[in-house]
Order: structure tokens, then sequence, then C-alpha cells
């Protein structure tokens, strides 16, 4: 601001680096409290004073991908001793794993909910932004009767609560027999993603120059592969803040997964918290479940943060 | 010049020619969009307006009745179903302007020279990033009065945050606060990086004081884009249905999509909700008008 800084202009950034640093951490505690809890030993987790340090444990995973039962009485030594690692946390917490007639460990439904939202978030989300991609690119570069309205009514797709529009997809889908089924929720994750996928495209397609195909175009390219080879590659760095904008809510979302899926094609956001139930429920495995859920996400944010930057302003800090 | 002209005009069409028309490629570019937003989008919406008319149940394979305008001239006499309308409205405004207060705050600290700014801000997007219905689970264990963190730190003792029916909402709109005011923030510092220097440096000039700077120069230049944010916010409030269903079942939590979620998929009233989903549909189709009108007042001053 002014040329020379006072002192009492001094004073203030220091204490607006002191309040920025505070927000931060409060705004970091739940986050380390949930990855905190996914290594901590069942008792320890709702201990009053909250316990800060402890011997992190690996037992809550080992809990979050096997099904276990009470044991009825303590494992005599020998069978402790033959048990694996693994299996012994277990026996330490007082349970025992499931296993079937075979001798095979009995998988919980986490593994399999957590592939189902792997499959879906990514399958939708390149569907979302390869369509619009494409789409952004035609608003942006060709003359289209009518493009305001048709970009506006592209957005007010994603204006509606979700809820609204799963009656009738519910219904419609209940009479193809798309409920729940993987094709059926990345229908809809795709067509949940499109719009805002079409809308962030084209602020980026915009920022290209069309002298840039305009030029291939003299150098006897045809119109596609100008698209292809020239603005495809200069358009990365919106397709990549694009996807992992798509990718997020694709991973995230919990309505439609709770309407259109019980079993087969469910994900894990409606999925971590059903396991809840009535009785006690064990912190440490939610946690767990919690935090391995969170994890592609917040790797994700911190590979591409600075695309998502530019991506989220929505133009804002464009010249 | 002449020459260089023509061939390059010759050469385009020729590559033109051989490959698709600029015309088609438009087409094949957007039409499957748009053909696909109208299957999966208005489709349904079409679907649901005629059943809204109906008294139609999901759980049952008996046939549909035309009941007219039946739904809807119960629903609009409800006052339960007001009362839950009044309920989203009081937690669109709690938590949208609780998140503009706290966002738009940090970022004004946040505009400076900071040392590690750039982690600090990444650090700041995280909760945003993560699972409204995974983020309210945890919230849960946050939130409880006998072994929760909040009431230990905070020194509240036994103080209940979701049981009690009034502060029930508040709890779940404090949460929303925390998840989604590092978005306000984000946008405000946008807006606020894009603030001309000069502007300051006149007004240091003429030696205003900071409230006159922040009122007359920051605030404005700002708005517009301060504008966006709470339009998506209110949306998104609008359409909360994830964090308040999982983290209570207080009748005082009750926002219209749970309300919404209850009678379709739990009471199986199909034509009943489809009713009220149009009414919502048209609520937020008002209040997005309204919005858009005076963004564009904002932006013209």
């Amino acid at each position: 601001m002014a040329a020379v800084r006072t002192s009492s202009e001094i004073t203030f950034n220091r204490i607006a680096i002191v309040v920025v640093l505070l927000v931060t951490l409060i705004f970091l505690a739940p986050i380390y409290w949930i990855a905190s809890t996914a290594f901590k030993p069942r008792n320890l987790a709702t201990t009053i004073p909250p316990t800060i340090v402890f011997q992190p444990e690996i037992s809550p995973f080992v809990k979050l991908f096997t099904k276990r039962s009470q044991l009825r009485s303590p494992p005599t030594p020998e069978e402790y001793a033959a048990a694996p690692w693994w299996e012994r946390v277990v026996f330490d917490g007082g349970e025992k794993i499931v296993r079937d007639g075979k001798g095979e460990v009995q998988w919980s439904g986490y593994p399999n909910r957590f592939m189902n939202s792997l499959i879906i978030a990514i399958t939708s989300t390149v569907l979302a932004v390869g369509m619009g991609t494409f789409t952004a690119y035609g608003f942006s570069r060709f003359k289209v009767k009518g493009e305001a309205d048709l970009l506006f009514f592209i957005l007010s797709t994603r204006m509606l609560p979700p809820v609204v529009v799963a009656i009738p997809m519910f219904l419609m889908y209940r009479a193809v027999g798309l409920n729940d089924s993987h094709v059926g929720l990345i229908i809809l994750y795709t067509a949940f993603n499109l719009s805002f996928s079409v809308w962030l495209m084209k602020g980026f397609m915009d920022e290209i120059p069309k002298e840039y195909e305009e030029a291939a175009l003299v150098d006897g390219y045809t119109r596609m592969e100008a698209f292809f080879k020239i603005v495809l590659p200069e358009a990365a760095t919106g397709i990549a803040a694009t996807a992992v904008f798509c990718f997020i809510t694709a991973w995230n979302e919990y309505a439609f997964a709770l309407i259109m899926t019980n079993r087969r094609a469910q994900t894990a956001p409606p999925f971590i918290p059903s396991q809840v139930g009535s009785g006690l429920p064990d912190w440490t495995v939610i946690a767990a479940g919690t935090f391995l859920f969170l994890l592609p996400v917040a790797i994700f944010t911190f590979l591409l943060r600075n695309h998502l930057l530019r991506g989220m302003s929505f133009g804002a800090i464009r010249k | 010049m002449a020459t260089t002209m023509i061939t390059t005009l010759d050469r385009s069409s020729r590559a033109a020619a051989r490959g698709l028309s600029d015309m088609s490629i438009r087409n094949f570019f957007i039409i499957p969009t748009i053909l696909f937003l109208i299957v999966f989008n208005i489709f349904p919406l079409i679907y649901s307006l005629g059943y809204s008319f109906t008294d139609f149940r999901a759980s049952t394979n008996a046939p549909a009745n035309f009941v007219g305008l039946q739904n809807y001239r119960e629903l609009l006499n409800d006052p339960f179903v007001w009362n839950n309308f009044a309920i989203t409205a009081k937690y669109v405004i709690v938590s949208v302007s609780g998140q503009l207060l706290v966002g738009f705050g940090v970022a004004m600290l946040l505009n400076r020279e900071i040392p590690l700014k750039g982690l600090i801000t990444t650090l700041l997007l995280l909760p945003m990033m993560l699972s409204m219905a995974v983020v309210g689970l945890f919230w849960k264990l946050l939130y409880d009065p006998s072994w929760g963190v909040i009431n230990y730190f905070l020194g509240l003792g036994n103080f209940e945050w979701l049981a009690d029916p009034k502060m029930a909402l508040y709890a779940v709109a404090l949460t929303d606060i925390w998840m989604w005011s590092p978005f306000v923030m984000l946008l405000s510092l946008a807006g606020l990086s894009a603030v001309p220097k000069h502007l300051y440096e006149a007004a240091a000039i003429d030696r205003a004081g900071p409230f006159y700077t922040f009122f007359r120069i920051t605030l404005p230049l700002v708005a517009p884009i301060l504008m966006i944010a709470v339009i998506f916010r209110t949306m998104e409030a609008f359409k909360t249905f994830d964090l308040a269903y999982i983290l209570t079942s207080q009748p005082t939590t009750e926002l219209i999509s749970i309300r919404l979620y209850k009678m379709a998929f739990q009471e199986w009233q199909t034509g009943r909700s489809c009713a009220l989903a149009y009414i919502v549909l048209i609520m937020v189709l008002a209040i997005t008008n309204i919005y858009v009108k005076y963004l564009n007042k904002v932006k013209e001053r």
C-alpha cells in the first residue's frame, strides 16, 4: 500500500498472520481428528480428556476390511501363535475374524464399496469431461443459434436438488432395470457433472487464441486434426482442473447413491454411515473407513492445487 | 499480400473440404450433450409432472388415479410443509451468512504477503473436497456431549449440540460453515487480488481512513464475485440433504429435501412427492432469477 510502512501497519500485519494461522489450525483440526482416530486402539477413541499422544495402530484398518464376530472364549495359545499378525490384532480386541466353511477370510462390505466408488467416479468423470470438452469447443468456436439460452439450459440442470430429480429417475430406472447398477449411477453422475464441465471448459477454451487452429488449418490440417493436435494440448490444464472437480463431486455424492443402490452398486458414502447402526459404534473403524475414503481426494487436491485455484475462480482472476 | 491471402483462404477451405465441414463438427460436438441432458434431466421432470397429478404409490402395483390439482392444493395448505420451508430458509440464511463472514474475513487477512500463503490456501481447501455424508458422520462424534472433542476444548461440559431441538439446526449450519467458508474465501481472494493497486495508493495519498478505503474501494469492487459466491452457496444450501440427514434426525432440522426424501422413499407417496418436487423446483428457479437480476445490478454499478 503506502510506500512507508508505519509501525501500526506492521503490528496489524503480524496480528493478521497469527489469526490466519489460528483459523487454518481450527479448520484442519477435524480432519486431523479423523486421521488420528483411524490409527488409535479402540479404547482410546472416545476418552475424555482426548488422547493426543498414543502408539499408532493398524488394527482399525484390519477391522475395516474383515467381517468379525465376538470371541466366545479366548483363543488357545497355539491358535494365537499360529494366527498371522492381522488376526492377532483382532483377537486382542476380543473378536475373531469370520471364516467360511473352507476357512477363507470373510471380507467386510468396505473394499467392495470402495471399488464401486472408484469405478463409478472415474468412468463418469471421463465421460463428463470428454463430452464437456467437445461441447465447450463447439460453443467457443462456432456460431450457435441461441447460444446464451442453451448454455443457461445446460447450467440449469445443475440447479435442481438431487432429491427432486431422484424421484422420477428412480421410477424410470426401475422401469428399465437400471436400479442398483453401476451403469445407472455412471449415467446419473455424468449428467450431473456435464453441465459443470461444459461451463468450466468453455472458460478455458475461450482463452486459447483462435489463431492457433487457424494457423494449423492453413498448414493443411483438418478441423478435427487441429482440435486434437493443437487445441487439446493447450487445454490440458483446464481439462485437469475440470476432471478433479467432476471426480470430487462423483466421489462424494450421497443422495442418488442412497436412493438408487442398495447392494450391488452401492458406493462408500451411503455405506460408511450405515455401519454405525444402533449399539456402540467402533469409531476407530469408522474413522479408518473415512480416512481411506478421503485419501484420493486429498492427494488429488494437493497434486493439482494450482490448476484448482484457477478453475475455481470461474475466470474471475483473468485479466 | 493479396496472393498470400488467396492461398490462405484456398488452403483452409481445401482443408475443411477434406475433413468434416465446420457445421457438422459443431453439431457433432454439441448435439450429443444437449440430447443427453434432455433425456436425463428434462424427460424425468416431464415424467414426474405427470405423476404429480396422480395418487400413484411406487410401493404398490395399483394403477395411478388422476386427482388433478389435489396434491398441490393439499401441500400448499399443509403447515408442516411450510414449516419445512421455514427451516430451510433459516438454515440457508445462517449458513450462507456465516460462510460469507468467515470466508471473506479470512480472505481479507490472507490478502497480503504472508509466509506459506500458497500452502495455507491449499490446506484450507481440504474441507470442501470431502464428502458431506462422511464428514457429517464424523462431526457427530466431534459434537458428542460426553466424549466429543468440541465440548472438551471449548469447555462446554455436557452441552447438547444435536440432541437439543433448538441447537441442532445451528450445529448442522456450523458444520456447513466449516466445509464451505473456504470456497467463499477462495472466490474473495480472487476478487481482492483483482482490485487495482493504484486505487489504494490514491486513497493513501488522500489520507483516506481504513473504513473509507474498505467501503468505497474494496467492497464495491469485490461485490460481484461475492455475489457469485452467495448464489452458489445459497443454491447448494437450499439443496442440502446429506449433512442434515446424517447429523441429526430432529424435526427441527427437517429441511425440505429431507421431507421430500421421506415422502418419496419412506412413505412412498410418489405422486404427492412429485408435486412437492415441482413446488421446490419453481422456488429454486424463482430464487435463481432474483439473484441473477441482482447480480447484474451489482455488476452495472
